[in-house]
Parts: C-alpha cells; sequence; structure tokens
C-alpha cells in the first residue's frame, strides 16, 4: 500500500479525494474484499475460535461458574465406547462409500461420455439425488427401509428370497448398510459429472492414434484416460471426503445414530452431546476431532493446487 | 457398433442407473397420492396408486406451517444469496484483478473457509446466535448461510473475472474511468454467465440447508421446509407418511426447476472448481 501510495505522491497541503485513494490498487482490494471477510471473520473465524475456547472449559447451558479444564474434554472422549464407536462409523461410513461413489461415479461418466439420443434429459435426470435437500430425500429413504413396509421387503418376500424381511434401520450392522446404500445414491451423480466434465477434455485424437497403434480399448481406457482424468478424481474424492466424513442430515433423518450408536457420526454425536444433552464444551470437542482430517485434506488441495497453478 | 450391442452397452445400463436413481422420487410421488389405508395395505401391488387422493396435500396445507415454511425458505435463500453474490463479485474482482500485498494469503483463506463444513462449527455458532439475540430468527440463518456461499461463489467469480481479456478494462482506464467504474460497466456484464452460476449455486445451497436452520430454530413460524418436514410431521412415534412425502416432493421442486432450466449453467459450476482447479 505505502509503495502505491509514494509512486503518486500528492501535493503539498492537497488531501487525496475518495475517488483517488481508491483508485490504488492496494487500497481498493482491501475494501472490495472487506464485507466478505468480515462475514467470514464473524461466523467461520470466530466460532472457530470459541470452539476452542469451549472445548478446554466445562460449559454446558446449566454452568454459571466456566472452569478451564485443559485437555479433559479430548482424553475424556477417547475413554467413551461410545465416542470410539462413532469414530470407528465415521471411518467405516466414509471409506466405504467414497469407494463405491468413484467406482459408480466413473462408471457412470464413461456411460455419458458416450453419444446417445436423450443424452441432455438423461444427464439432467441423473443429478438429481444430488442437487434435491438431502433431508427430503432421506424421507423417501426412511419409508423404503421402513421395517414393515419397505418395498425391499416386499420384493424379497414376495419373489420368495426369504420368508421375512430385513430389518434394515433396527440392526447395527443392516444400519449401517443402510446409510451407506443412501449416501452413495446421493453422492454418485457428483462423482460422475465431475469425471464426465474430466473425460471431456481428455484428447480424441489422443485415443485415436493409441488405437491405430493397435491398444485396446481397455488398454486406452486405463493407460491414457484414467491418467488424463486423476487430477479430476483426486480432486473430487478430496471434497466427498470432507462432506461425509462431516455428514449429518442422512445419519440425523435415518437412524438419529441408533440403533445402539451403531450409526452415530461425529456430527451426529455433537448434536446429542450439545444441542439435546446441552454439553456444549463437550460437544464442542467431539466436533474437533474431525479437524485433523480436514487439515490433511486441506493441505493437500492447497498443495495440488499450487502446483497445478504453476 | 451394431444397433443390439450399443443396446447392451449404452442403453441397457443407462437406463437401470435411471432407475436406481429416480426410484426415490417415484416412491415419494407415488406414496404421497395413496391413502392412508393404501399405504399399509400388503397384499396389492405398491407400485401402482389404486385410489388416488390428495388428502395429504391438503393436511399439509390445513394443518401444518408449510406455507410458512416455504416462505421462509425463500425469503432466507433469496437474502442469503444477494449478501453472498454482493460479497463474492467484490472480493473475486478484488483477487483476480488487482495487484495487492496478501493477494495470495487471501485467496488461499477463503479457499479454507470452502472447506470446512456446517457440522464442525454448529457448537459454537449456536453459543455466538444466542450472544447475539438471534436464536429463533431468520437472521440466525440469513446471516450465517453466507458462510456456505460466499466461498464457493468467490472462487468461482474469479475464475470468470480471469477469462475476461484485461485489454477490455484498461481501455476504459486510460479513457480515464475509475477502477470501480470500469468493473461495473465492462467487467460485470462480461462476467453475467458465472454471476448466474454462482447465483442458482448459493440459492440451491440456501435452499437445501438443513444443520443450522435445526439449531437455530425451535418455534413453528421460524422453520424453513427441510427443517418443518422432517421435525413436525412425526408426532412421537406416529409419521404422517402422505404429508412428509408430499411435503419432501413440494420443498424438492423449487430445485429441481431451477436446476432444470439452468442445467449446464449448474454443470459448469459445478465442474467449474474441479476441473480448472
Amino acid at each position: 500500500m505505502r509503495a502505491e501510495a509514494r509512486k503518486r505522491p500528492v501535493t503539498a497541503g492537497q488531501l487525496p479525494t475518495i475517488g483517488e485513494v481508491l483508485d490504488r490498487q492496494g487500497v481498493l482490494a482491501y475494501v472490495l474484499l472487506l464485507p466478505g471477510l468480515l462475514i467470514l471473520t464473524a461466523f467461520i473465524g470466530w466460532p472457530f475460535i470459541t470452539s476452542l475456547w469451549l472445548s478446554v472449559t466445562d460449559q454446558s447451558v446449566s454452568t454459571s461458574v466456566v472452569r478451564f479444564v485443559g485437555l479433559d474434554n479430548f482424553s475424556d472422549e477417547l475413554r467413551s465406547q461410545i465416542f470410539l464407536q462413532t469414530v470407528r462409523n465415521t471411518f467405516v461410513y466414509t471409506g466405504v462409500t467414497v469407494v463405491f461413489k468413484l467406482a459408480f461415479g466413473i462408471g457412470l461418466a464413461v456411460l455419458m461420455n458416450q453419444s446417445f439420443r436423450l443424452k441432455n434429459l438423461a444427464r439432467a435426470a441423473l443429478l438429481l439425488p444430488w442437487i434435491v435437500p438431502t433431508a427430503l430425500s432421506a424421507i423417501a429413504w426412511l419409508w423404503l427401509f421402513d421395517a414393515t413396509f419397505s418395498v425391499f421387503n416386499w420384493a424379497i418376500v414376495r419373489s420368495g428370497i426369504a420368508d421375512r424381511g430385513i430389518n434394515w434401520l433396527g440392526e447395527g450392522s443392516w444400519a449401517m448398510t443402510s446409510i451407506i446404500i443412501a449416501n452413495v445414491w446421493r453422492g454418485t451423480p457428483f462423482f460422475a459429472i465431475s469425471i464426465l466434465a474430466g473425460l471431456q477434455t481428455v484428447d480424441r485424437e489422443l485415443l485415436d492414434a493409441a488405437a491405430v497403434d493397435g491398444a485396446s480399448r481397455w488398454q486406452r481406457f486405463w493407460r491414457i484416460t484414467i491418467p488424463l482424468i486423476r487430477p479430476v478424481v483426486l480432486i473430487v474424492m478430496l471434497f466427498s471426503v470432507v462432506s461425509t466424513i462431516s455428514d449429518f442430515q442422512l445419519v440425523y433423518v435415518l437412524t438419529r445414530g441408533g440403533p445402539a450408536n451403531s450409526t452415530h457420526l461425529l456430527g451426529t454425536l455433537a448434536y446429542d452431546i450439545a444441542v439435546r444433552g446441552g454439553q456444549l464444551s463437550e460437544g464442542a470437542a467431539v466436533s474437533l476431532y474431525m479437524f485433523p482430517v480436514l487439515i490433511v485434506c486441506v493441505v493437500v488441495l492447497l498443495l495440488y493446487l499450487r502446483r497445478s497453478s504453476t | 457398433m451394431t444397433a443390439s450391442r450399443r443396446t447392451v452397452t449404452i442403453y441397457l445400463p443407462l437406463s437401470l442407473a435411471a432407475i436406481v436413481l429416480l426410484f426415490p422420487f417415484y416412491w415419494m410421488l407415488i406414496t404421497s397420492l395413496k391413502t392412508d389405508r393404501e399405504l399399509i395395505d400388503l397384499s396389492g401391488l405398491p407400485f401402482w396408486v389404486f385410489e388416488p387422493t390428495l388428502e395429504h396435500y391438503q393436511y399439509l396445507f390445513a394443518e401444518t406451517g408449510f406455507l410458512r415454511w416455504a416462505l421462509n425458505t425463500l425469503t432466507i435463500s433469496v437474502v442469503a444469496t444477494a449478501i453472498s453474490l454482493a460479497c463474492s463479485i467484490l472480493a473475486g474482482y478484488a483477487l483476480a484483478r488487482l495487484r495487492f500485498r496478501g493477494a495470495g494469503a487471501m485467496a488461499g483463506a477463503i479457499f479454507i473457509t470452502y472447506l470446512v463444513p456446517q457440522t464442525l462449527l454448529f457448537v459454537p455458532l449456536l453459543e455466538i446466535v444466542r450472544q447475539l439475540g438471534l436464536s429463533n430468527t431468520l437472521w440466525s440463518m440469513i446471516l450465517t448461510y453466507p458462510t456456505i456461499l460466499i466461498p464457493f461463489s468467490t472462487w468461482l467469480l474469479m475464475g470468470y473475472f480471469r477469462s475476461i481479456p484485461r485489454e477490455l478494462e484498461e481501455s476504459a482506464l486510460i479513457d480515464g474511468a475509475s477502477r470501480l467504474r470500469a468493473m461495473a460497466q465492462i467487467v460485470l456484464p462480461l462476467a453475467m454467465p458465472g454471476i448466474l452460476s454462482a447465483g442458482i449455486f448459493a440459492f440451491t445451497l440456501s435452499w437445501n440447508e438443513f444443520i443450522y436452520a435445526l439449531v437455530f430454530t425451535n418455534s413453528t413460524d421460524i422453520k424453513t421446509i427441510p427443517v418443518g418436514v422432517v421435525t413436525e410431521l412425526v408426532k412421537g412415534d406416529v409419521y404422517f407418511w402422505g404429508s412428509l412425502m408430499a411435503g419432501a416432493l413440494l420443498g424438492s421442486v423449487p430445485v429441481a426447476l431451477i436446476y432444470s432450466f439452468f442445467v449446464d449453467r449448474y454443470v459448469s459450476g459445478l465442474t467449474a472448481g474441479a476441473v480448472k482447479g
């Protein structure tokens, strides 16, 4: 800023007009950034600091005197069976869903990259699970997974596969399977559309040249297409990991973390502890356990973006 | 490829994918049209409605706060989107066009906030909203939603501004226009497609937001559609399935409509970050 100002000296005794000040890039830039930065500082930066503060105290909705307790909240969680179970659930849920979303996403993208009739309509329809409010589509899944009236159970019993239907949301491992199914359903379109955009940047001539040289369809896919779309795949996966680790809505609507905490994720456990139980400090600590994973994702993405921009 | 081979390699898997991805919506629709008796009738074919009824929709409009929730959601989404767009246009322009100290750090900081999930911060935000006296008001959402929208929109618009040739602006600057004037009269009109993409995105994200709306509100009058439908159509153990589905469907229609009109904008917005990096 200073340097800019010195370059255009103002005659002594004559104050620059507002217009002149604003035309200095250094000043103007921060004026333009100010509104956005204010909002982000007030409702992301400040809550983050508050979160750190809450997590080292013993604040609840009923405490009048707040005490500093150091890292007790964090170490208490590590001794809690429910918390450890929740961490396991979160990793299983994230790991399994991201693998399936990636596999189905690549498949769907390759399919959509062919030319066929009604392509635009198909593309529009396939993104629907991703764009409608998750809390609302989860209601459809709640009914689809109903213990008594599940249409899947109707099909299982009618087709004679089994005498009785599955207790989808009422039994630990089936409940985890159910939320995984719903999450894969919701997230696959995002993978597919992003990877499709990546596929469309692959140079046709490269593929044709390889075909002329005798590379099979399969070889062309693995040796040319996949390496070229790897950056897109990496970014989409990182975004997906961040949003799946921090997922809330599907579990809140489908299982509330049950049965017996078998589907609790960090977000839903923090909600139960802080909002329903009123233990703000403990809830903040549970949420903060997401942070290390987020840091890793942010660092990888930033490094990647820096490398690709230079 | 022969026609039959195309059927097997393209149309068959595509139809399968379409059925899986669209079935829950079909299910919402027919469930919302069934009578309560038909809903729990396991003897018939469940894939069709034999006695269609609109009673669940009537219940939704007459007996619940659905219309109020719709109005709330619309108000919050429009205002939060407007605030976010204003902030993002200014910030995106500064980051894309102006040379200043700390530009890289600012862009990095905004990108980091893009990856901060709502579940990380809702506990302290609940406290902050309470301290500011905003609990149970539309403002609690109008002011916090932009934190979800600004990072994305800024990032998207930055890319758009960069794609507009500098020369256009510079010739205006040489002609004596101020930077703000050059931005408003030359850059903004050219960036309209990007602004539209960012706006559609921001609006959809606000419409779909759930966790902040859930924890900041508790009275029926202040709820949004996703929160209202999920929390008020279940009384104890009783699920009003027909109305739940009717509400879920109607709550999804606006975003689905907007999206279907602007599918290309939407897709280009969605993939801009991933592909252009």
